[in-house]
């Protein structure tokens, strides 16, 4: 029967092999539609982060339906019944709705998925900017940190040599350079010399022109400059077989002058001369300057340009400030040379007016004496010549003198007349001298105990001696008694004096006061106060004579003529320590310079022609001490050249002075020797040139 | 009313002219005086000091001559009185220098118990002298001290 099946019977063509091709593709399409959406599940859950769930159900779901259409599409190939079909057509529908739906889902979604990846892109754009300006800013700060720490260190030093040494080393480290060099110029300023390296210890004198091109391309900007390493200013060491040379890197360092110093234009417009630093990267690196880097190195340059600058200043300021204390110390000298000088032109003016005033007060006053007296006419002329040559140099002072001698002096005395007079002379000189007006009383009289006296001086006259008294009044300037015991040392000067015509007491009182004291005498001066006058007294010991002329060889002569035997050389020669002592002791007392020895061989070896006296103690018993006076005789063969040879001896009995007479001494004296003894004798021998004195 | 330095002055004056009277100084004495001044102002006390140094070795020295018993060197004993008798010759020393008279001619004689009698009284006599002029001297200070002047006795 030829029913009409429901089945339907696909058309079996003649082509197979179509059909086969169909059916194998089906297939393999309805596989890929199932394995896709497990993938996408699978990657789905595998990734936790998808915001298209749905969208992906859906398409799931659409696919898995196109896969289940696809499959069930197999079926229909062959004869398949109505379920099939129906099977077929409902996945088939559904397919339809699934996929419309998607389609319809689509269009909203995708302009979402791609903006997500526009946005993405953009946020990776983004994000690599913000990588770099942060790169930049860090790069930044840490060049500023160096540049800090770089001029602090440079800064923290005045001395030029440390500033120098110290970038070199900081830029050194903080760069990683491999060589880094600083060329001065010469003080010529038409070459650079290379003063310090980094690396190398000893730098080598080494000198460039500064008009090479390379340098003037440096100094003319600064910026620092490229430069190339084979510039001879880069070609600072041998090169050891590098292969590339590291970047060099040049810029310039203005030194700045004190006199460039200008508060307006700093300090482009007035420096010329610059320092050459020269930075060189390590060889065979592939490292080359970045900016920031080269922006360090100017900075750095800068700072090195200040701190020279204050180094200069500080050199200055220090070198000026040596100068004027040299300038002060040459100043303070000569200042204090120049006192010196016045002072010692002050003390020698004054004590040469004095000195020479007081001779011509002496002068004048002689003179005057003089024409007093009978002379001649020729001898009058003279006299008054010479009193007309010296008055007019000296003070005329209308001054009169009176002159008061007391009754009972003695007519004829016996004592030293020069030094008399000359203490006189020298006592009424001052009064004149000290005296604007007023008069002046001269008094002699005999001295006696209870006579006002200073308290420590106890006059007893003897029959033979008395003591003359001679009072000076003045009516003058007077004398603050607190300055009367310097009157008499030696140069001493008190104000009142020294304001009186730069005269003041000088040698006179001194020695006149030993004078006095030689004739066993006194002197003071009494004043009541500066303005009430003054005083001088003195008190000698005389001898009374009887006679106007003495006769004979007297023990005490009249006129000894050299009571003064100042600086007379004289030996004593004495065993006996304690008579030795008192023997010198005797000669000084009398002005000799004198030399002691305690033996005879000592005797011959210190004796010589200087010597005027030979004093020789014979007292020694059993020890013949007049060998010595043969031996001196001996040694000074002219007879002006030996020195006088007297004996001392405790008897000086006849036997005894004609031994000495024949060993040939001079003279003989009795031991203990007095003062006055041995005044005498001195004076004696000294003038007759022997003396035996009379028992 | 006398002042401290008055009274002073007056025992000086007074004790002096005693050790002339007593014969323990004599002119010798009076002449070292004059030979002080400004120049050498201890004079007299450096060489009376240097007379008493003498003595005690003087004297050391003819004690020990005088100890060798059986053995005494005359003629050293007698040098040493030579050089006391100049030394106090010299300072005005007038008992030491009588003493020393009389101990020569007990050298020269060379009595043994004279010499030793000599030598003792010398001894007595220089200690003596040195403690008067000691006091001479202690006054001497009190009266610079109490500001006055030493007075110049003449004998």
């Amino acid at each position: 029967m030829m029913e009409v099946c429901n089945c339907i019977e696909p058309q079996w063509p003649a082509d197979e092999l179509l059909m086969k091709y169909q059916y194998i593709s089906d297939f393999f399409i309805a596989v890929a539609y199932f394995s896709i959406p497990l993938e996408l599940i699978y990657f789905v859950k595998k990734s936790a982060v998808f915001p298209y769930r749905w969208v992906l159900v859906q398409f799931g779901a659409f696919i898995v339906l196109c896969g289940a259409t696809h499959l069930i599409n197999l079926w229909t190939f062959t004869t398949h019944s109505r379920t099939v079909a129906l099977v077929m057509t409902t996945a088939k529908v559904l397919t339809a709705v699934v996929s419309c739906a998607t389609a319809l889902m689509l269009v909203h979604i995708i302009p979402d998925l791609l903006s997500v990846k526009t946005r993405e892109l953009f946020l990776k754009n983004k994000a690599a900017e913000l990588d770099r300006e942060m790169g930049l800013i860090r790069t930044q700060e840490e060049t500023g940190r160096h540049v800090r720490m770089l001029t602090h260190e440079i800064r923290s030093t005045l001395d030029r040599h440390t500033i120098l040494k110290t970038t070199l080393v900081e830029l050194g480290r903080t760069l990683a350079l491999e060589e880094c060099a600083l060329w001065m110029p010469t003080r010529t300023g038409l070459e650079l010399q290379l003063s310090y390296t980094l690396r190398q210890q000893h730098p080598v004198e080494y000198t460039v022109p500064i008009q090479l091109p390379v340098i003037n391309q440096v100094f003319v900007t600064s910026r620092a400059v490229k430069i190339s390493p084979n510039s001879p200013v880069a070609r600072l060491r041998p090169v050891s077989g590098k292969y590339l040379l590291g970047e060099v890197v040049a810029v310039r360092v203005p030194l700045l002058h004190l006199s460039n110093f200008q508060i307006n234009d700093w300090p482009e417009l007035s420096t010329k001369r610059y320092a050459l630093m020269v930075l060189m990267l390590p060889s065979d690196s592939a490292r080359q300057w970045h900016v920031h880097e080269l922006e360090l190195v100017e900075v750095v340059a800068d700072q090195v340009a200040v701190a020279l600058s204050h180094a200069a200043i500080l050199e200055e300021s220090m070198r000026a400030r040596d100068l004027l204390m040299e300038q002060n110390v040459a100043l303070d000298i000569a200042r204090r040379e120049a006192e010196t000088a016045i002072r010692a032109r002050n003390d020698f003016l004054a004590v040469m007016n004095h000195e020479m005033r007081t001779p011509m007060h002496a002068i004048i006053a002689l003179s005057s004496l003089l024409q007093e007296t009978e002379l001649t006419p020729e001898q009058r002329l003279m006299v008054e010549t010479v009193l007309n040559l010296i008055k007019p140099i000296a003070v005329v002072k209308k001054l009169p003198i009176t002159l008061n001698l007391a009754p009972d002096l003695p007519e004829f005395v016996v004592g030293d007349e020069k030094r008399l007079m000359q203490i006189i002379l020298n006592i009424v000189g001052n009064a004149v001298k000290f005296s604007k007006q007023g008069s002046i009383s001269v008094t002699a009289l005999v001295t006696k105990s209870d006579n006002r006296a200073p308290p420590d001086f106890f006059v007893v006259p003897t029959g033979s001696h008395f003591y003359l008294r001679v009072k000076v009044k003045d009516l003058g300037a007077g004398i603050n008694p607190q300055d009367i015991p310097k009157l008499f040392t030696k140069f001493a000067q008190t104000q009142s004096l020294a304001t009186r015509s730069s005269g003041g007491s000088g040698l006179g009182l001194a020695i006149s006061k030993r004078f006095v004291n030689l004739m066993e005498g006194n002197i003071w001066i009494e004043s009541e106060g500066v303005g009430k006058g003054c005083t001088a007294i003195f008190d000698v010991k005389l001898g009374i004579s009887n006679e106007s002329k003495q006769s004979g060889i007297p023990k005490v002569p009249a006129n000894p003529q050299h009571v003064n035997f100042a600086g007379l050389k004289v030996l004593v020669m004495d065993e006996n320590g304690v008579s030795r002592m008192v023997t010198k002791g005797l000669l000084v007392h009398l002005g000799c310079e004198v030399a002691t020895v305690s033996s005879s061989e000592e005797c011959l070896r210190v004796v010589s022609h200087e010597h005027r006296v030979v004093f020789m103690d014979v007292c020694t018993p059993g020890v013949e001490n007049y060998q010595i006076a043969l031996r001196i005789h001996e040694k000074f063969t002219k007879r002006h050249q030996r020195p006088l040879l007297v004996a001392l001896t405790g008897n000086t009995d006849k036997s005894t002075k004609e031994r000495c007479m024949s060993f040939g001494l001079d003279g003989v004296l009795l031991k203990p020797v007095s003062l006055d003894n041995m005044r005498n004798v001195l004076s004696d021998l000294l003038e007759h040139r022997v003396l035996y004195e009379a028992m | 009313m006398d002042t401290l330095v008055a009274q002073l002055q007056r025992q000086f004056r007074d004790y002096t002219i005693s050790l002339y009277h007593q014969g323990f100084l004599d002119d010798q004495f009076t002449e070292l005086k004059k030979l002080q001044d400004e120049c050498s102002p201890d004079f007299v006390a450096e060489v009376v000091s240097l007379f008493f140094e003498d003595c005690e070795k003087l004297i050391g020295n003819m004690a020990r001559a005088l100890d060798q018993t059986g053995n005494v060197d005359f003629s050293l004993v007698g040098s040493s009185v030579h050089q006391l008798k100049g030394s106090s010759s010299s300072v005005g020393a007038k008992r030491v220098k009588g003493l020393c008279v009389t101990f020569k001619e007990c050298c020269d004689s060379q009595s043994f118990e004279g010499c030793v009698r000599c030598l003792q009284q010398v001894d007595i006599e220089y200690k003596s002298l040195k403690a008067k002029l000691q006091d001479l001297f202690n006054l001497e200070q009190q009266i610079v001290q109490a500001g006055g002047r030493i007075p110049q006795v003449d004998i």
